[in-house]
Order: C-alpha cells, then sequence, then structure tokens
C-alpha cells in the first residue's frame, strides 16, 4: 500500500495471473510495468486503477463503473460494451475502441485506429461519450446508434482528421468533428453540417473535462470549425425489405 | 397493370352450413381476413390478406372453417413455378428485398430421414426404460485432457465449468422482441423444471427472468444488446452468436416497430429505433480475435461460465470448429440450414448454408482426428422435429442438440412463417398486447414439458433398443445408424454405412 493505492507489478506475469491479483486486491490500484497483459478491469465498478506501461487489448470491457487512468498507449477494443465509467488514455489507443459502448467516457490525448466507437448507443440516461484528440482512422461511428464522438484534430491545423466511411450505417447519436473540411465519402444516411453556437454550447462541458484532463486550453479546443454528423432515419432500412410470406 | 398482383395462395373455406356468425374468426385474426356483412348476417373472407396460421380454423366452435391451398394455376412450368413467379412479381413491385422467416422449407434432401437406428437382437439384449435405469444425464463444458494430482497423490479439481443437463436438449437462442415476453416466460419455466436450459438470444435479459438464471443460456452478439455485467453474471453459461442457420454471413435487424417499451429496456436501445446487429463483429477477423472476446468474457465473470460459441453450418465448418476448439471457448454450437428465424431475408434463407447432419459429421471427425473432441461440447441445431432426430444427432457424434421451432410448436406455432411482420395470432413472434395474452404461460410451459418428457422416453426407449443405458455411450456411436439411398459420397462423410452393411 502507498497512500491507500495496492502497487501491483505486472512484471512477468501473464494477464490471468494479473487480474485475479487485481480482484484480489480490491481499493484503488497502480499498476506498474505493464506490458500488453489484456482483459485488465473487465466488468470492473467503483474502483480506480492507474496503469504505467501499456495495456494489452480489451482493457474495461464490460467495464462498469471503474475509473482507468492508462499512462501509455492502449491497444485495441478498449471499452468494448462498457456500461459506465471512465477511460482516460495519456496517449493513442488502437483499433475497435468502445464497440458497443453503452455510457460512460472515454478520453484519448492522441489518436484512434479503425472503426472507434462502433456502433456505440444509448439508453435514457445513458449516452456514451468518446473524445480523441488528434484523429481516427476510417469507418469512425460505423453502426452507431447513440452517444458523441467527438474527433478534435488538435495539431493539424483544420486538416480532416478522419479516414474514409465515417458513420457508415450511423442510425443514431452523433459525431463532432473539428476541421476545415467536410468528411469525405459520407454515406446517403448520414447528414453533415456546420455546427453552429448551439452545437458547440452542447460540447462544452465534455471538452471542458477533456481539457482539464490533458491541461488543454478549452477556447481553443472549441475554436475553428466543427462539423457535426447525425443520421437522417431512426429507421434507415424500413423500405429496404418487403415480406415474402412463402 | 392488373388489379392484384396474383391471386392469393390459400383460400378461406367456410362452411356455411356450419357457420352461426359468432364472429370468432373475425376477432381472432389479426391480419383482418374475416368481416362481418351485417346486414346478410353472413361472414366474408378476404384472403389474400391470409397466412394460413390456423388460428380460425382451430378457434372456430363449429368447425365451419378450413384454409386450402388454392388451385388457381399459372400454365404448367416445370422451370418457372408458382413461387419463383410470385416473388418476382413482388419484387418488381416493391423493388425491396424479400423478408422471409422461420426455416429454410425448401425441397433439400433431409439426411435424418435417410438415417435409420439400429437394435439388439439375440446377442445383445435391449434394456426397458421403464424397469432398469437409464442415464440421459449429460454435461456440456471443457473436460480437461488428464487427471492431475497434488503432492500428495489426491486428485485435483481441474474441471472447468459445466452445464448439467437432464436430457440432451435445450431451448435455443430466441430474442425477447422476436418473440414474446409470454413466450420467454414458458421456455424459462419449462427450462427450470426440466433441469435444462433456454437462450436470450440477442435480446437482454427480461429484469423479470433473473430468476431463471440457474437454467439460463446469455447470449452476446455484434449488437451487443442489453449486455451489461449483471446481464453475463445471471445465467449460467454466455453464448457469442457468430451466426446463425437461417441466416449465415449476416447480420440481424428488429425494426423499430417492434421495439415497444419493455423491449426497449430489456434491450436497452430506445423505443421505435431499429436495432441493428452487425454481419461481423468488427472486433473478430481471426480464431486469435474471437479468443480474445471468449476470454475477456470469461475474466468479466471470473471463470465460473463455460462460453459457447454459436456458428452457422457453412461450407468450412469443420476447420472453423476446430479453430473454435482451440480459441478457450467450452462448447460449440452449430446450427443449420434449417434452423428458424424471426427473419431473414429469402434468399440467404433458402440457399445458404449447409444440413446440420453433414455439418455435425464432419466437425465431430475432425476434432476426433485432431485430438481435441474433449476440450469441446458439441450443440447441435436447424432440424430437429422429433426425438429420433435427436438420437440420430448424437449418434453422430452431438452431445446435446438446440430446439427452437420444434419448441414454438409445443407453444402454439402453426408454422405460417409470418413472424416477421409482428401480428402472430398465438402470441408468439408479436409485441401486441392483445396478442402476447393469447399465450397463456401456464399452459404454455407445461406443453414444453410435456413435449420434453415424451422425448425423453422415446430416446431411452431407442437407447434401450440398442441396448445402451447412457446416452454417453451413444455420443459419436455412428455403428449404430445405417444410411439408406445414400450415395457413397454422403455416406462417407456422416461416416455411416449404408443399410444392409
Amino acid at each position: 500500500m502507498s497512500g491507500g493505492i495496492t502497487v501491483i507489478s505486472a512484471e512477468g506475469m501473464n494477464f490471468k495471473e494479473l487480474n485475479d491479483n487485481i480482484r484480489a486486491a480490491g481499493g484503488d490500484i497502480r499498476l506498474t510495468e505493464c506490458f500488453g497483459q489484456r482483459y485488465i478491469a473487465a466488468g470492473l465498478g467503483g474502483r480506480r486503477i492507474i496503469i504505467e506501461g501499456t495495456p494489452g487489448n480489451a482493457l474495461a470491457a464490460y467495464m462498469d463503473g471503474a475509473e482507468i487512468i492508462v499512462n501509455g498507449n492502449v491497444q485495441d477494443a478498449v471499452g468494448d460494451t462498457m456500461n459506465d465509467g471512465r477511460v482516460i488514455v495519456h496517449g493513442g489507443a488502437g483499433d475497435a475502441l468502445g464497440y458497443g459502448m453503452r455510457g460512460g467516457r472515454i478520453f484519448i490525448k492522441g489518436q484512434a485506429g479503425y472503426r472507434a466507437g462502433i456502433h456505440m448507443k444509448e439508453y435514457k440516461e445513458k449516452t456514451p461519450l468518446i473524445i480523441i484528440g488528434t484523429k481516427a482512422g476510417s469507418f469512425l461511428g460505423e453502426y452507431m446508434a447513440g452517444g458523441a464522438l467527438i474527433v478534435l484534430g488538435i495539431g493539424l491545423n483544420g486538416i480532416q482528421p478522419v479516414g474514409n466511411f465515417t458513420g457508415t450505417g450511423m442510425h443514431g447519436g452523433v459525431i463532432y468533428i473539428r476541421s476545415d473540411e467536410k468528411p469525405r465519402g459520407m454515406p446517403a444516411q448520414v447528414t453533415a453540417e456546420e455546427a453552429g453556437c448551439e452545437d458547440i454550447k452542447a460540447i462544452e462541458r465534455q471538452v471542458r473535462e477533456y481539457a482539464d484532463i490533458f491541461n488543454f486550453d478549452i477556447n481553443e479546443l472549441l475554436s475553428g470549425r466543427f462539423f457535426v454528423l447525425r443520421p437522417n432515419a431512426r429507421n434507415p432500412y424500413h423500405t429496404l425489405y418487403t415480406p415474402n410470406l412463402r | 397493370m392488373a388489379a392484384f398482383d396474383f391471386y392469393p395462395d390459400y383460400e378461406v373455406v367456410r362452411n356455411l352450413d356450419r357457420c352461426i356468425v359468432c364472429r370468432v374468426c373475425e376477432r381472432q385474426c389479426a391480419n383482418g381476413v374475416h368481416s362481418c356483412l351485417e346486414e346478410k348476417n353472413v361472414m366474408l373472407a378476404d384472403d389474400s390478406q391470409c397466412v394460413d396460421c390456423q388460428r380460425c380454423v382451430l378457434l372456430c366452435p363449429t368447425r365451419a372453417l378450413k384454409i386450402v391451398k388454392s388451385d388457381n394455376t399459372y400454365k404448367q412450368n416445370d422451370n418457372w413455378g408458382k413461387k419463383a413467379i410470385n416473388e418476382l412479381i413482388i419484387q418488381a413491385s416493391t423493388g425491396s428485398v424479400l423478408l422471409s422467416s422461420m426455416g429454410n422449407p425448401e425441397t433439400y434432401p433431409i439426411y435424418f430421414d435417410k438415417l435409420v437406428i439400429n437394435a439388439s437382437q439375440v446377442t445383445n439384449p435391449s434394456i426397458d426404460p421403464l424397469r432398469e435405469p437409464m442415464e440421459t444425464r449429460v454435461y456440456l463444458g471443457a473436460k480437461p485432457a488428464a487427471v492431475e494430482r497434488d503432492d500428495r497423490g489426491r486428485i485435483k479439481n481441474n474441471l472447468p465449468p459445466q452445464l448439467k443437463l437432464s436430457m440432451p436438449m435445450m431451448f435455443s437462442a430466441m430474442s425477447y422482441g422476436s418473440i414474446s415476453y409470454n413466450a420467454h416466460e414458458s421456455l424459462a419455466r419449462a427450462a427450470a423444471e426440466l433441469g435444462i436450459y433456454y437462450n436470450t438470444g440477442e435480446g437482454g435479459l427480461h429484469e423479470d427472468f433473473y430468476r431463471y438464471g440457474a437454467n439460463t443460456i446469455v447470449q452476446v452478439a455484434s449488437g451487443r444488446f442489453g449486455v451489461h455485467k449483471d446481464y453475463l453474471n445471471a445465467g449460467s453459461a454466455i453464448e457469442i452468436k457468430m451466426g446463425q442457420g437461417a441466416k449465415p454471413g449476416i447480420g440481424g435487424h428488429l425494426p423499430g416497430r417492434k421495439i415497444v417499451a419493455d423491449v426497449s429496456r430489456t434491450r436497452m436501445t430506445p423505443e421505435g429505433a431499429d436495432a441493428i446487429s452487425p454481419a461481423p463483429h468488427h472486433d473478430i477477423y481471426s480464431i486469435e480475435d474471437l479468443s480474445q472476446l471468449v476470454y475477456s468474457l470469461k475474466e468479466a465473470t471470473e471463470y465460473k461460465k463455460p462460453v459457447i460459441v454459436k456458428i452457422a453450418a457453412v461450407h468450412n465448418v469443420a476447420a472453423i470448429a476446430s479453430g473454435i476448439a482451440r480459441s478457450g471457448a467450452d462448447i460449440i454450437s452449430i446450427d443449420g440450414f434449417r434452423g428458424g428465424t424471426g427473419a431473414a431475408p429469402t434468399r440467404i434463407r433458402d440457399n445458404v448454408g449447409i444440413p446440420i447432419e453433414l455439418a455435425l459429421a464432419s466437425v465431430d471427425s475432425r476434432l476426433r482426428n485432431e485430438g481435441i473432441r474433449d476440450r469441446v461440447s458439441v450443440v447441435v441445431s436447424g432440424g430437429i422435429r422429433s426425438s429420433a432426430d435427436v438420437v440420430k444427432a448424437i449418434a453422430l457424434g452431438a452431445d446435446c442438440v438446440y430446439l427452437g421451432t420444434a419448441a414454438l410448436l409445443a407453444l402454439g406455432c402453426h408454422l405460417c412463417r409470418a413472424c416477421q411482420a409482428g401480428k402472430c395470432n398465438w402470441g408468439i413472434a408479436t409485441q401486441e398486447l392483445e396478442l402476447v395474452k393469447r399465450l397463456n404461460p401456464d399452459i404454455g410451459y407445461k406443453r414444453l414439458i410435456n413435449l420434453m418428457r415424451a422425448w425423453k422416453h422415446e430416446i431411452e426407449e431407442m437407447m434401450g433398443g440398442m441396448g445402451i443405458n447412457s446416452i454417453e455411450s451413444l455420443k459419436g456411436n455412428r455403428l449404430m445408424l445405417r444410411g439408406v439411398g445414400l450415395n457413397e459420397k454422403e455416406l462417407e462423410v456422416l461416416g455411416v454405412k449404408h443399410a444392409g452393411q
């Protein structure tokens, strides 16, 4: 124990051993020498884990209320089906960030890989949020059904911070992209409009939280042009099918 | 153009000598087929709306109704049949993808019907299950490769978590949303009383049914609907749905009109908005990726629950199953192309996938040849219609079967295959409260229990006839099967001899 926090060195441990240790320890944890161990904080609630190093895939999967702070990069599938809690990454993220996420917040200081926020969804008070500092790969917000994705393009001077096929299959939620250019190749069922004052006001609280965490200037982050992407139908495929009783 | 696209396929025939104009048929038909011409005190029928669900026929108190296949016919053509022509006409009218329900109804071979079961004569005695013990209990899960002992020679418990079933049958995944609350309640209560399991499907678990958790398998699919930590921990096993026999390779789509308040709460998706399950899991592109989902679920539930991976029976099923067996999964579930669905594109349902009998035989052989059969249990579904099919499936190598369509038939389904419309007159595939009420779960769960008990006894009779008193001795025992009217290649894949050999 040091200052109410249990320190666990992950060195040489496989994921099962490490996660068994984390479960057994209880309370808040500082994890040092983390080197690719998977599934850290799967389903975890009500605790805080500070990670030094690089946690492996599926960090915070099904997480239900815990707080994870990573001083390093994270790999793929962070926050898969996350229900509640907060993940803060002082680095970049791999692919499929926040897959099927239903609640809580993920803040990435750097960039995210392909398919960030795929099939994010919301339900009543549960509205998930992902904020990505620099840029995101292709298929951002694919099949998105709810919540908010914000890509800030920090340091890119207005150059498009997302890849191709943003919002493909999107049928709920909202994507904010800070950029001077409208995203390319938008699918027919998604509209992209330049953000107005109301739109910016709607994300001010969330971006302030992000700016406070990473010591950015909120005014700078909210300056510049934003594009807001929304689906134009909640039932995008209702004319695709016709009943066949045979 | 014509007044109608085509003449109705089914006609309502009303015996006016028997009809007492009680109007039961009119009240019972959610499709609006029946109406009363009050000034003449006579009932009318709009055949074009009839789905042949048999509801009016079976509720008519004077047995005045029947539904017959129309004898109206196109000019005889063995290539362009009526079905092909009518489906084309619908598409020319709408420009849409045809959407069907329930399992593939086409005329592909049914291998179960070409397999016959052995019985003892003279040389080894048959067993009478009424007088002698007969073991139908099954444990599903990975079995350890070897007995391990500690320093003092005592056996270590290295058994991974198992599902314990009183008989080798379970109710397959059908989501709340695709079927009704009362249908789910019937399945849950029957599973609990029988000592077997039912499966939530990809729609979450209604709060009222958490108490049946000891007999529940919870499903995780690509849409992750209703999946959260309490849900994962609520059941006795977790099933990852990779595919479904009725629609291999494509995802699911519950239309917004079926996402009513209660379904919305259970799925945790907004009311009235479509719930779309993507075709693939976008984080799974390989067996290694699958393994990651398997272990993330095991970590989230502290290795207390077996993980099932469900796939559709497709061409390379044996190689895929081999990969799954090495992924850390405890149970593989394979769904054949006869498997049911609440909605699937007609062309997919009727043309994609392979028969479960061939898939099962080939998976079992492959896993045995690779020496990894014990690493997983194999559960099959998609075309099990009777206890004889169950016995044949187990002899081909299955540990257990999933029953979907059979369970729905016990609840009142008459296979009209109009689930996608959401107006099920039997209260099963609908969310309209007036219709849901028609399925009384107090009766429904008893009918499921009746069916399973009857099948269990028949399985015991067939086992007894073979001189086998334990389901374990039947598993993969293909010598108990012979083929009838099968060619050499079919026999080779099934791993059985021809009758007479």
